[in-house]
């Protein structure tokens, strides 16, 4: 009964949010909706008992990629509404909801009709009784059988982030050396 | 009732239509990203669902992967955006054309 409730509750945040990025024309409302999005998914995680996860989704969607989202348009001074209504593409939005809803019947008919029948062997790793917890799971099997991939993921960090630097330099600026010498 | 793992697929089915309808309507890039950030939401919840399904927690460490890429994926992405608003204040999706043959 109280997963139901939670279940309920999650999934209206969740779409109400989503819709209110897809519909709403300012673009910091978007982003907004977005948070209210992402969290109805963290609560969903806790429900499914993935806990690092649901934390990491608030830490790193919430708390970094909106705010950089936020930030952005702070220094683009994006605060002028969107303009919805114009239709560059005549008869791409209705293409476009035509086929987001055949889409969907496609997955729903998947999912509904296909029954219980779940493919796929049962894993081993939960059965392990010496690591019950959650995050104890997740850590090992991050550092066993993923660890390359980790270490692979900690490059691409870095290299984002140079590359980030690199992609909004100005390049017709004057050299900053002279300007912290003055 | 009792709340199946079917339920929470179907929700992602949503979510995921969701945003793929609204990174093909909007043509604010910023936008466009954040429905980008709609549809990895809608995979991480599946791939957390069938982890409880499959009692593994192998879905739950590539959702941790997908975080990363997306982070990478925004920082990138976002980089190119104000590279490309500070040269043209106001482009959308549609001005973007310079490789049109």
């Amino acid at each position: 009964m109280v997963e139901l409730i939670v279940f309920v509750i999650g999934a209206a945040v969740i779409l109400a949010g989503a819709l209110g990025v897809v519909l709403t024309p300012n673009t910091t409302r978007a982003a907004l909706s977005l948070i209210a999005t992402l969290f109805g998914v963290a609560v969903l995680f806790v429900a499914q008992e993935a806990h690092f996860l649901a934390a990491v989704q608030v830490i790193v969607y919430a708390g970094a990629i909106v705010v950089l989202f936020l930030f952005v348009m702070m220094l683009l001074g994006v605060d002028s509404d969107d303009d919805v209504r114009s239709e560059p593409l005549p008869g791409q939005r209705p293409a476009a909801i035509l086929g987001g809803l055949a889409f969907l019947a496609i997955v729903l008919t998947a999912l509904l009709a296909g029954g219980t029948a779940l493919t796929g062997l049962s894993g081993t790793l939960s059965a392990d009784s010496v690591l019950s917890s959650n995050i104890a799971l997740l850590g090992r099997n991050l550092f066993t059988e993923y660890v390359f991939a980790f270490e692979a993921t900690a490059v691409l960090l870095t290299i984002a982030v140079v590359g980030a630097v690199v992609l909004v330099r100005r390049l017709d600026a004057p050299s900053d050396d002279e300007e912290v010498s003055n | 009732m009792e709340v199946t793992g079917t339920w929470y697929l179907v929700l992602a089915a949503m979510l995921f239509t969701i945003g793929a309808v609204g990174l093909l309507i909007r043509r604010n890039p910023l936008v466009m990203f954040m429905c980008v950030e709609l549809m990895l939401n809608a995979v991480n919840l599946t791939f957390v669902t069938f982890a409880r399904m499959l009692d593994d927690v192998g879905g739950q460490s590539v959702v941790f992967f997908v975080l990363v890429i997306a982070a990478v994926e925004v920082v990138v992405g976002l980089a190119i955006i104000v590279a490309i608003m500070r040269r043209r204040p106001g482009a959308t999706a549609d001005d973007i054309a310079l490789l049109k043959g």
